[in-house]
């Protein structure tokens, strides 16, 4: 257990090539972090240099308040579960759980053998009786005996889980190590991890290229993109506050509706669309270009007989649309509209009377959408939340 | 799918390629047990007649054995012991320098990495006769002449073939593996004894075995190098069978003294066969 800090931490290769920049972090003791992005985002590298496995070339990284920039991997006392689990082959379940622990003991040597067998006798049965109680929290007990290749994927994986949890390290990373596993199991594993982690109070640091995954087991996430980190709160900020375009994007499926154009006089006016902003959400009303974001679950279709519509509400716009495509989900429906030539989404409940191609009316609510400056990664505008 | 005609002709030519490699072994075989007469006979004549011996003598193994070298018994067992050091010594020396330094290319990153691999891969080029006599003029600066260190010393520093091979088995080992060692607290020293080896047993299998028959066989080193009866490898010892003119008075017991010491190659070959087959690979990664 212990905190991690980042500052300034930096990653280059050889010439100009920047992995990670400046990242500075603080994580708090027994905080579960999630580092999210998509690939190539510098999720890894990061990591890798908390673990030491990867030379930091710039800035310091603290573990437990000790700055651990030039210690070796094993003196960090951090444990790291893998994305292709990196278990022995050659080694049985067992002896792939027990392996760092027997590495670690006072008496391993030729001089523990000869001089305090009965030590070394205590430690190694300590080792055993660590190795069976994670394996029987696990539910892997009966495949200790087992070589790695004689398991499934997600046994593997439990093996490996195991072989950090045994060694009660003061951090454990975990570097996507759900992505080999199929949907259903990845989603058991994710419940098994939180459970995990709630047991055991220790602090973690997860990579995933999932936003599902960020969102479900984080107690703060960390999104970054191209090196440099974008938002760093919980899954409830990065949600409903997002900073920037890049993580109003990344964060929430289907992913946040985007149209660009100027805002007027409290108006925003697009190609396509003119829409009232509410001054409600926006105290001080920016004015001049800027693109603005809307979650799918914020619009509503409405057949043209729904009452009310044409009508412009206070926190929204109707306007009339035509349905490109319909995504049925089960419970709950995806409609691809289109607004002369803005495509928008919109998840809304089931309704069978929409049909592809047919006309609508499409609600727009503004409660909760955020404008922000224009450009891909553009800021997020302050809104009511900033102002109060 | 194939025919029966196809199959047949097969195992014909398999046959036939089987006789022809085995004929000199069954020579060797039915000489080592005639009587001295027979024997000449054989060799002068071409060794067709007789193939199977009507009357084995076995005597001529104790005898042949007896016989070797100078003094009764003890040049032959004394040749079997030096053979013995020899031949454990540098093939241990060989597996696991070569091992070693094939990490070193295939994991480490150090400045001069890949010039030196070009260098090590060029040594493969030269052929031992122009390194022979730098070679001896060196040993002998050392005062190492009529010793075992020029047989077993070069071991320890690696064989180019061999480095090769375990350099790209090992570089065919998931990075992962590795880094999990280190996180477990393993150093270079630790990984290569803890994950390096046991996932190369299948080049070590080969390396020993080459390097085992390799040197066991060797006649031109131990005799350049080794001047002492008492020092001399049972190649060397073997030669006691020859006379000072070259010519070979008892071809029936050379012919038993050499078969006797070809049976340790054939026991660690067939031991070692499955080995080379195995890959022990499997398991460590999804796959």
């Amino acid at each position: 257990m212990a905190t991690i800090e980042l500052n300034h931490v930096s990653k280059t290769y050889s010439g100009d090539v920047r992995a990670v920049s400046e990242a500075t972090l603080a994580f708090r003791d027994g905080e579960f972090i999630v580092l999210v992005g998509p690939s190539g985002c510098g999720k890894s590298t990061l990591l890798r240099m908390i673990a030491g496995l990867e030379a930091i070339t710039g800035g310091t990284v603290a573990i437990g308040g000790r700055v651990v920039n030039d210690l070796p991997p094993k003196d960090r006392d951090v444990a790291m579960v893998f994305q292709n689990y990196a278990l022995y082959p050659h080694m049985t379940v067992e002896k792939n759980m027990a392996f760092g622990l027997l590495r670690r003991r006072k008496h391993s040597g030729l001089s523990g053998l000869l001089f305090h067998a009965a030590e070394r006798r205590a430690e190694l049965a300590a080792i055993d009786q660590k190795v069976l109680d994670t394996a029987r929290t696990l539910g892997i007990e009966p495949l200790l005996a087992r070589l790695p290749r004689a398991l499934s994927g997600g046994q593997r994986q439990r093996v490996a889980l195991g072989r950090a949890l045994v060694r009660e390290p003061q951090v454990f990373l975990f570097d996507e190590p759900l992505s080999n596993l199929d949907a259903r199991l990845r989603i058991e594993m994710r419940a098994e991890i939180r459970e995990l982690h709630r047991r055991t109070k220790a602090s973690m640091v997860y990579v995933t290229h999932d936003q599902e995954e960020a969102m479900t087991l984080a107690d703060r996430m960390v999104v970054m993109k191209f090196g440099v980190v974008q938002q760093f709160g919980t899954p409830g900020e990065c949600y409903a506050r997002p900073a920037n375009r890049f993580v109003a994007g990344f964060v929430g499926t289907p992913v946040m509706n985007f149209v660009e154009g100027r805002v007027d006089g409290g108006v925003f006016v697009s190609a396509d669309l003119r829409v009232t902003l509410p001054a409600a959400r926006w105290p001080r009303m920016p004015a001049g270009s800027a693109t603005l974001g809307v979650r799918p679950d914020q619009l509503r279709v409405l057949d043209s007989t729904d009452a009310g519509a044409g009508s412009t509400a206070a926190d929204g716009t109707s306007v009339p649309a035509t349905v490109r495509a319909i995504e049925r989900l089960g419970d709950r429906m995806d409609v691809a509209v289109m607004i002369g030539g803005t495509r928008l989404t919109a998840r809304i409940e089931n309704d069978d009377r929409l049909v592809e191609g047919g006309s609508v009316l499409v609600h727009i609510g503004l409660g909760a959408a955020h404008l922000f400056a224009s450009g891909e990664d553009g800021a997020r505008l302050a809104d009511a939340h900033d102002v109060a | 799918m194939r025919s029966r005609t196809g199959k047949a002709l097969i195992y014909a030519l398999l046959i036939a390629g089987t006789v022809t490699f085995l004929f000199p072994l069954w020579w060797m075989v039915a000489v080592s047990l005639m009587t001295p007469e027979a024997a000449q006979a054989a060799t002068v004549r071409g060794g067709l007649t007789a193939l199977v011996p009507t009357d084995p003598q076995w005597h001529n193994y104790p005898d042949a054995l007896m016989q070797m070298g100078s003094v009764r018994w003890t040049g032959f067992l004394d040749a079997l012991a030096n053979s013995v050091v020899v031949t454990v010594v540098a093939t241990a020396g060989t597996a696991l320098s070569s091992s070693l330094v094939g990490m070193a290319f295939a994991r480490m990153r150090f400045r001069g990495s890949r010039p030196m691999f070009l260098v090590m891969l060029g040594t493969m080029m030269l052929p031992a006769q122009v390194t022979m006599i730098p070679l001896f003029i060196l040993f002998r600066n050392l005062g190492w002449i009529d010793t075992f260190l020029p047989l077993v010393v070069p071991a320890f520093f690696g064989n180019a073939f061999f480095i090769f091979m375990y350099r790209q088995f090992i570089a065919q080992i998931p990075e992962a593996l590795l880094e999990a060692a280190r996180l477990d607290g393993q150093g270079w020293f630790g990984i290569w004894w803890h994950v390096i080896l046991p996932l190369t047993r299948p080049v070590t299998a080969i390396t020993a075995v080459f390097t085992f028959i390799f040197t066991w066989n060797d006649f031109l080193a131990p005799l350049i190098y080794l001047q002492s009866d008492d020092q001399a490898t049972l190649s060397v010892a073997l030669n006691s069978f020859r006379n000072q003119y070259g010519g070979i008075t008892k071809v029936n017991l050379l012919m038993a003294a050499s078969l006797t010491t070809m049976v340790p190659c054939i026991l660690l070959f067939l031991a070692a066969q499955k080995q080379f087959i195995e890959g022990l690979g499997k398991g460590a990664v999804k796959g």
